[in-house]
């Protein structure tokens, strides 16, 4: 906090003002300041700060000094922030609040949001450096620039209308789409406070929370995209849209299933159920969801996954330790086999034909040749010549 | 008694509060269908904007993609429009493995979607893109986001790459290649360390090695090669691409 300097607050000839928000709070580093509840201005050279109840009280500092910024996200009681690391203050720097600090950073705290489109539009400024381009002077003069040209000089007057006009451009900016999210926003934001509120009271009750009552509140999650609160899964599974999904799962998966030697990862179901659906797609999570009730449904086919968190659908009848010995069989014939060898030989995804064979090395069936060439797997000749 | 009297209160409570959450998620619905009837052509055909509900949704702790039977998807039909991105992206990936190893650059991946989208399809936007797959992981097949210089490769594939293979793919980043002598001046590892890091990438099929380059051996990333940008999709490709 030591790098800033008292100011009156008004912009410099060439000065832009590019955003600005309310209900910001500065941190010297960890510590809270005094300076608690102000309106946060971004222009095109420096970073100013004005108390909201005494306007007197207005302190900037040069984005020169900025070094780096950093999003901090929001907590529970915590407003989202931004940290700004900072260059040492310069030696001939104008008096300011703080005259030194243990902290090369200050933080920007948005009690009432807004940080996303200032970080946005701070590292905008701090990239682009237009303060290299336009020196600012203490002293008024008329701007030689041809396209400011019609904004002359004419005192501090001069100056406040430029911030008026600005601001109302700002104003007219945002569409009203944006003012229509944002309200919207705050309404689904309310729908949050509340779930997590009845998550909290599952979580006391323990067992007195009926099944079917664990159910619907799933299913509200589901519809807002709400996490679930007490699992931390999105919404988990064991809603009845997943276990009807399931069901349908079975039935559009049995031919491709047997087209395709029992297995397919779960990759592909996702672009082939998709591609067939062309509307009202599944989300990955919905695919994942279904899928991991599968087994409880007593349906023909099972999610499994391997050991390198490849997700697969098989058959139930499909045995894929069986299938290892008919790999041993083709692999002793070939001598040795990579897995994009042996998936061309069988007609098998790349992917699952290299998990067949790790798992043929798993169960002791194979051996590996790992070299730059590349991961070449032979018969496991100490079990087999023993 | 007393006991018995408080958790039928506390059942009732809960009971309470789920009725008043159907009653305001019904009427959140109807909020959402109006917002729908004004600005769902905005979100379809502005990428800004899209960005904008984004970061304002994660802000307040809500997923709009997470379902397909989401209030968000169903009724702006954001959940089609990254779903149907993703099944994309998926099958440029697979097309172009043999090529790359299963990295791809952003910029390539990206043009190579908007050549498969077709002229009259969408905009689509880098952004897009990034939160498609993010949403991809969840099914088990190793896409990531990997930073190198001012953008990213994304990886298809569930190979290992730790913080070592990261930093020599960052490394790489400006000449598309990198040599075991930049690895060791530059991030001061030891010959060992440096070799390590690399096979694993020859052996991925990520990194491609030159024994015949002046001076020592160079290792390229297909992956970074821009002259291969512009390069379609062959037929075979595209046969490896759909199940």
């Amino acid at each position: 906090m030591d790098r800033f300097a008292w100011t009156s607050g008004l912009l410099e000839l060439g000065e832009t003002l590019v955003v600005q928000q309310r209900g910001v709070r500065l941190y010297d580093g960890e510590e809270k300041v005094k300076f608690d509840s102000g309106v946060l201005l971004l222009s095109t050279h420096r970073l100013i700060w004005r108390d909201q109840k005494n306007h007197e009280c207005c302190i900037a500092i040069p984005l020169s000094q900025v070094v780096f910024i950093e999003e901090q996200a929001a907590g529970i009681g915590k407003s989202a922030k931004i940290v700004v690391h900072l260059h040492p203050a310069s030696s001939n720097k104008e008096p300011g609040p703080f005259q030194s600090s243990k902290y090369s950073y200050i933080k920007l705290s948005f009690k009432e949001h807004g940080q996303i489109e200032f970080y946005r539009r701070l590292s905008e400024e701090i990239t682009q450096r237009r303060w290299e381009n336009m020196p600012t002077g203490q002293t008024i003069q008329v701007n030689k620039d041809s396209q400011a040209g019609r904004i002359r000089a004419v005192g501090i007057v001069g100056i406040e209308r430029k911030l008026e006009e600005k601001r109302k451009e700002t104003a007219k900016n945002i569409s009203e789409a944006f003012e229509d999210l944002s309200k919207l926003m705050e309404k689904a934001k309310e729908m949050v406070e509340l779930s997590k509120s009845i998550a909290n009271k599952i979580k006391e009750k323990q067992g007195d929370i009926t099944e079917d009552e664990t159910i619907r509140f799933k299913s509200y999650l589901l519809s807002m995209g709400i996490a679930n609160p007490v699992t931390r899964e999105t919404y988990g599974s064991g809603t009845h849209y997943h276990m009807q999904l399931a069901k349908q799962l079975a039935g559009i998966l049995q031919t491709p299933l047997e087209e395709r030697g029992g297995i397919m990862s779960l990759t592909e179901v996702y672009c082939l159920v998709n591609r067939a659906r062309g509307l009202e797609l599944l989300s990955p999570e919905d695919l994942v969801n279904a899928c991991k009730m599968l087994e409880s449904l007593k349906l023909p086919l099972r999610l499994r996954i391997f050991d390198s968190g490849v997700m697969v659908i098989e058959l139930q009848s499909h045995n894929e330790e069986e299938m290892v010995a008919s790999a041993l069989e083709t692999v002793s014939e070939k001598g040795s086999l990579t897995a994009d060898e042996f998936a061309k030989l069988v007609g098998m995804s790349v992917l699952l034909a290299k998990e067949r064979l790790l798992l043929a090395e798993k169960m002791g069936h194979l051996c590996r040749d790992d070299s730059v060439e590349g991961l070449r797997f032979y018969p496991n000749l100490f079990l087999t010549q023993s | 008694l007393l006991q018995a009297k408080y958790k039928e209160r506390g059942t009732v409570l809960a009971e309470d509060q789920l009725a008043q959450m159907s009653k305001q998620l019904d009427m959140f619905k109807t909020n959402l269908e109006e917002f729908a009837s004004k600005h769902k052509q905005e979100i379809r055909k502005n990428p800004e904007f899209r960005v904008q509900f984004q970061d304002m949704c994660a802000t307040i702790g809500v997923d709009p993609l997470a379902s397909g039977k989401g209030f968000w998807s169903e009724m702006l039909g954001v959940g089609d429009f990254y779903y149907e991105l993703g099944v994309q992206i998926i099958e440029v990936c697979l097309a172009l493995k043999h090529r790359n190893g299963g990295l791809i650059t952003l910029e390539e991946l990206h043009q190579q979607v908007l050549k498969g989208r077709g002229k009259f399809a969408q905009d689509v936007s880098q952004d897009d893109l990034l939160r498609a797959i993010k949403k991809l992981k969840v099914l088990g097949n190793g896409f990531g986001i990997i930073p190198v210089g001012g953008t990213y490769l994304i990886q298809s594939v569930p190979a290992e790459l730790n913080m070592d293979h990261t930093v020599i793919l960052q490394l790489a980043e400006k000449k598309g290649y990198v040599t075991v002598s930049e690895i060791r001046s530059s991030l001061k590892w030891e010959t060992e360390r440096a070799k390590q890091v690399l096979e694993h990438l020859l052996k991925e099929g990520m990194a491609w090695l030159d024994t015949q380059a002046a001076g020592e051996p160079q290792y390229w990333l297909p992956a970074l090669f821009t002259e291969l940008y512009s390069q379609e999709i062959t037929p075979e490709e595209a046969k490896e691409a759909i199940p």
